[in-house]
């Protein structure tokens, strides 16, 4: 396996006047799955739009590198095509852009070098959809359009495996999934690492990570990482509440 | 319609490489000295050996046209001047039935265009007209032994005199409108369709009409007729080279669908940049049959269309669906028409707009329920897709919904694209304008999957240079 590195390096970000990242450091190798977890309006969101590059967020210093590649000096676009696929918390839709298309476009834009087969990638992404538990006509509808939150956070998590990217960001991909959902997208975080994928995964909740044991876990409180660990931190802020950090020693180390 | 996937769509753009802005270096076989007068209608009339019954229809109709105003409710047309156009140019003397017969120079034209090519692969039958004379007509034999009738209007007027004056100007009156009169006064080539009881065309038929000056008027004339019970679907392609002055494009249309018929009427029209387009087009139909109008508006300095279906006989239906591109510096005044004359009618309008780099497009809509269509149902769709801050879109929607059992619906949007939507795309390695495209072209997609892959790709090819075009800027 081909071992990448993705790093958020020292990364503060502005939305408008307001420093909302102020000083985030998270190193993330291939293969490895990372939780994000923080009380809500702490700017985990921020951080994944920070990734993609939205012109909205600032970058007032640090650093996004995949290996040598500073993603900075990059379009939206040229940072996909490095490597990075973000899963977002409200993807958009497009009416009359049909999802093969879009996702065919898609893939030929990330893997150029690649000749792409139309007739076996069709089948693949119709498998992919009844794995998901999407109906196969979804293929030819407009891109999310008329998709319930649930059925839209499933085709990101097919889409995060169809388009193979080195590196994903997963923006609250738990939020509005019930049970059997919840199940199938860990299953399918779980093969993207297994294929080699780097994976953050941000969430409010532990409720996915039953599911799927991460590697490392971070906490972000008010724009700083308060505490990292392995997979049992996860247990242990379940039990102990975000409450934890707004005292004590982690908070006092804030502000 | 057909779908094809991407790769296929780039081999058939490759093929189709059009170059639409060439001249044909023809000397007309002849025209008469410009200008509009009673000796030049005349003299057009005796050129093309006419019988009194036309001619006399011509010379009623000059005068309505001189009696009439320019039209000032919509685009300005005050550049245009009658006197300084030419009305009837004839490029050659014979009419051919195989592109073999066609002189070298104008064969050499439709070839670039790709009109013999498309006959050969997916047509019935094919008219081509150069300027204003049809100069190629021919159907497949299959159809002509089975009664079906495609030729040019002048030749039709010789060879069916009877069904011609039959039908000739009782759906587009000459008093409709300054451009129809004009039309009616100096009309020359254009179609005739008909299609016999019963006979149900698997192939379109298509009319190509080239225009090839500057200062030059084409108005031709196309008349169909579907008996009871037969169908067909009639295509209609039109370019120009372009010229820094203007040339004048003023069609008439007459759709007549007897009972239980259906036709589809698709008209792409990619006229240059310095055409002013004002063409009526209207259809009849009666109990049980089905108007369909599919309009794409490439080009053209100006267009006026409004394609309208009178729904006469109790379950008569028509839908009509537009797309527009007003882009440039350019006014698109597309819409539709449609009378709900008699009970159970049905009707659908669906109207899709770009406007950019300073174009506008305009919507504008009449629909009219009569006292005692009961039952009658119609919905008109507009939305307007606007790219930038100095292009403009407007809505003149006109309904008179008269009978109370009817149920009509409206809905209009205007929007932009939203720059979530690019991110999102750009977010998966799309470039910029190619995320435009996408987005532009999903908003056109019920309207264009309904167009013929030839022409629909006209439209994918535009809508990409365009957002190239933004794409540069920002």
């Amino acid at each position: 396996m081909i071992s990448n590195v993705f790093s958020i390096k020292d990364l503060r970000v502005s939305v408008g006047e307001k420093e909302i990242l102020k000083g985030v450091t998270i190193t993330v190798k291939s293969g490895e799955i990372h939780a994000l977890m923080g009380p809500n309006g702490t700017g985990k969101s921020t951080l994944a739009h920070t990734i993609v590059g939205s012109l909205r967020y600032k970058v007032n210093s640090g650093e996004l590198l995949i290996n040598d590649v500073n993603l900075k000096d990059l379009q939206v676009y040229e940072r996909a095509r490095a490597g990075l696929f973000v899963a977002f918390q409200e993807p958009v839709s497009v009416q009359g852009l049909r999802f093969i298309n879009y996702l065919r476009t898609a893939y030929s834009s990330l893997h150029p070098n690649e000749k792409l087969e139309y007739k076996k990638f069709v089948e693949e992404v119709k498998e992919l959809l009844t794995y998901f538990g999407l109906d196969s006509s979804f293929i030819e509808r407009g891109l999310n359009d008329g998709l319930s939150g649930g059925e839209k956070k499933r085709m990101e998590a097919l889409q995060m495996l169809i388009l193979k990217p080195k590196f994903i960001i997963l923006d609250e991909i738990d939020s509005g999934l019930d049970v059997d959902a919840l199940r199938v997208v860990s299953k399918a975080i779980a093969k993207a690492k297994e294929n080699g994928a780097g994976i953050i995964i941000i969430t409010h909740y532990q409720r996915i990570l039953d599911y799927i044991k991460p590697d490392f876990v971070h906490v972000l409180i008010n724009g700083k990482i308060a505490e990292s660990g392995n997979g049992d931190l996860a247990k242990l802020i379940e039990e102990r509440g975000y409450e934890y950090y707004k005292g004590g020693e982690a908070s006092a180390k804030i502000e | 319609m057909q779908r094809l996937n991407e790769d296929e769509i780039d081999e058939v753009r490759k093929q189709n490489e059009i170059k639409y802005d060439f001249t044909t270096n023809v000397k007309p076989a002849y025209q008469v000295q410009k200008g509009l007068s009673r000796s030049v209608v005349e003299e057009m009339s005796r050129e093309k050996k006419e019988p009194d019954w036309m001619r006399n229809i011509r010379l009623k109709a000059l005068d309505i046209f001189l009696s009439k105003p320019v039209p000032t409710w919509g685009p300005d047309l005050s550049e245009l001047n009658f006197d300084e156009l030419t009305y009837y140019i004839k490029p050659e003397d014979r009419k051919a039935n195989s592109w073999e017969e066609v002189p070298k120079e104008i064969k050499d034209t439709f070839d670039k265009l790709g009109v013999p090519e498309m006959e050969k692969k997916y047509l019935a039958g094919s008219v081509a007209q150069l300027q204003s004379e049809g100069v190629y007509s021919r159907l497949k034999k299959q159809w002509e032994d089975k009664g079906v009738v495609f030729m040019d209007m002048d030749s039709a007027v010789q060879k069916h005199p009877d069904i011609v004056r039959e039908h000739f100007g009782r759906v587009v009156p000459p008093s409709d409108n300054k451009f129809a009169a004009l039309n009616t006064a100096v009309w020359s080539g254009g179609s005739f369709l008909y299609v016999p009881r019963g006979v149900h065309l698997d192939l379109p038929v298509q009319a190509y009409f080239r225009m090839n000056g500057a200062l030059e008027g084409q108005f031709e004339r196309t008349l169909i007729i579907a008996e009871p019970g037969a169908s067909v679907h009639y295509l209609e392609g039109c370019t120009a080279p372009t010229y820094s002055q203007y040339s004048l494009h003023a069609a008439i249309v007459e759709v007549y669908v007897k009972s239980g018929g259906k036709v589809r009427y698709t008209s792409i029209q990619n006229w240059s940049d310095n055409i002013i387009n004002g063409p009526t087009k209207r259809s009849w139909v009666e109990e049980n049959a089905r108007m369909e109008w599919v309009q794409g508006s490439l080009g053209s300095k100006i267009t006026m269309t409004y394609p309208s279906s009178i729904l006469r006989g109790e379950y008569a239906t028509t839908s009509n669906l537009n797309l527009a591109l007003g882009i440039g510096p350019v006014w698109k005044d597309n819409g539709a028409k449609v009378v709900h004359a008699a009970p159970n009618t049905s009707s659908k309008v669906v109207a899709k707009s770009i406007s950019g780099r300073g174009g506008m497009s305009v919507y504008r809509g009449q629909l009219r329920i009569n006292p005692g269509a009961y039952n009658s149902k119609a919905s008109v769709q507009c939305d307007a897709l606007i790219l930038d801050d100095i292009s403009k879109s407007n809505t003149y929607p006109h309904n008179e919904i008269l009978e109370e059992s009817a149920s009509f619906s409206h809905e209009a949007s205007v929007g932009k694209i939203s720059e979530d939507q690019v991110d999102y795309l750009m977010s998966r390695g799309i470039r910029e304008e190619d995320a435009r495209s996408l987005i532009v072209l999903g908003f056109l997609d019920d309207v264009l999957k309904e167009i013929p892959l030839e022409y629909s790709i006209e439209f994918n090819k535009l809508v990409k240079l365009e957002m190239n075009k933004y794409g540069a800027v920002g």
